[in-house]
């Protein structure tokens, strides 16, 4: 790939839910391409995630961490990594996942958007700011 | 500056509050005129009587005016209007609004939308903030202060918004210890216990090994709906029974609290017992909230 950016090491199975993220976030117009099942190093078997000619920003990107804790983001310029980060969770989270309780305000008036405040990225807890409920890794990723 | 929960609520905030309910208590005329031209609104989605009752009386000695309603049948949410519509409408009226809601978080929503202070009187098995002033205040008119006491709260833990809310206050203050004992499925959620500036020791039905330390036992109702099975609820029926007998073994100068209303976890021959702090504690509702409102329109905390 000669300009664009590369979502790396996400865990093997989880490529198309970081797709899916992305997705919301707009960058589904861009040529993507998607690799599953990659030798890793560090993780036996990764997805990837590329965007071509395109830069993704950090925070375009950063909740795919909510899924894939380890991943980074490079983005390559002229067939080169011009830069490289591990994605890292925003402190607060706005409107891309649902309070798990039934009983929230988020989730029953049509004007409240749900709003989660990370506590800690790895592990990851995050809270949510109007009914104070933890939602685990496990109830994030099935949302995807 | 709204009151959502108690966490935000700080030792010198509390103290003022509670030397402003001691005037108003002892001379409850003193509050003549205080919030003249005000208007405060009510906006109670859910059934209420003691926490209505007490904030329509605290506003009315303070010479404010009361709007609103109770329970969700009289309001035009029950034909589908959003809360935040509600809110809205409510916001352009008066000058304050204080929301109770039985979904949690409602509280909060509310506060995003207004441009006036709202003040959370319960949402939903979140918090109850103004209760846990009340309760507190009842402590301190019992032994002049906070601090150093030991404290039981015992009941259904995990659906309490006001022992939650009790517990974050108490974060202010430095309790000797902290005893929370419920069944294992109505214990405290983790999300509240991680919050605390102060270890709680955890001590599910064994009431009995602390009853003689305890300087305060805040009971708070178990609903039998909680419950996945018949065998479990009678157990902790049984166990959250408070008696003559439970009371005696606390220390003289021991305290006997519950939030109210009442279902049959104590025995109405305790009400005897000088000990029983819950009609008093429900009576300080009045001026406790007088002193809030009051603080409200005086600026900050
Ligand atoms: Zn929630």
């Amino acid at each position: 790939m000669r300009n664009g950016t590369v979502i790396d090491h996400i865990p093997a199975g989880k490529g198309l839910k970081a797709l899916a993220i992305l997705g919301k976030k707009g960058v589904g117009s861009a040529k993507v391409a998607i690799l599953v099942n990659a030798e890793s190093r560090k993780l036996g078997r990764k997805d990837m995630v590329k965007v071509e000619g395109r830069r993704v920003g950090e925070d375009e990107a950063s909740l795919i961490a909510l899924i894939a804790p380890e991943a980074t983001i490079c983005i390559v310029d002229e067939y080169k990594v011009a830069e490289k980060h591990t994605l890292s969770l925003p402190k607060t989270i706005k409107g891309a996942i649902r309070c798990t309780y039934t009983r929230c305000i988020s989730n029953n008036d049509s004007e409240a958007e749900s709003e989660f405040r990370v506590l800690s990225s790895s592990p990851m807890i995050i809270e949510c700011t109007y009914c104070v409920t933890r939602i685990s890794e496990f109830e994030v990723a099935s949302q995807f | 500056m709204d009151i959502l929960s108690s966490l935000g609520l700080g030792r010198s905030y509390l103290e003022k509050i509670f030397s402003d309910a001691k005037s108003f208590k002892a001379d409850i005329s003193a509050g003549k005129g205080i919030l003249d031209g005000k208007v405060i609104a009510l906006a109670f989605f859910e059934p209420s009587t003691r926490t209505y009752t007490s904030f329509d009386v605290a506003a009315k000695r303070l010479g404010a005016s009361v709007i609103g309603f109770r329970s969700q049948e009289d309001t035009s949410m029950a034909k589908g209007e959003t809360l935040s519509d509600t809110i809205r409408m409510l916001d352009g009226y008066a000058d304050c609004i204080a929301i109770r809601h039985r979904y949690d978080g409602a509280a909060k929503l509310a506060a995003e939308v207004a441009k006036n202070p709202v003040i959370n009187c319960g949402d939903g098995r979140n918090e109850h903030p103004t209760q846990s002033i009340v309760d507190l205040y009842t402590i301190v008119e019992s032994f002049g202060r906070i601090d150093g006491l030991t404290y039981c709260l015992m009941g259904d833990l995990r659906y309490s918004r006001t022992t939650n809310s009790l517990l974050y206050a108490l974060g202010q203050f430095k309790p000797k210890a902290v005893y929370l004992s419920s069944p294992d499925q109505l214990a405290a959620r983790s999300e509240v216990i991680d919050k605390l500036g102060f270890k709680c020791k955890k001590i599910d039905y064994d009431i009995d090994s602390v009853i003689e330390e305890v300087d305060v036992l805040y009971v708070t109702r178990i609903q039998k709906e909680r419950f996945a099975d018949e065998t479990e609820y009678k157990k902790a029926k049984g166990s959250y029974y408070i008696n003559e007998d439970l009371v005696a073994r606390m220390k003289p100068e021991g305290i006997l609290m519950h939030p109210l209303p009442r279902i049959d976890e104590i025995d109405r021959r305790v009400d005897r017992s000088k000990k029983a702090m819950y009609f008093e504690e429900a009576n300080n509702g009045v001026p406790v909230r007088m002193a809030i409102l009051k603080r409200m329109f005086d600026g900050g905390r």
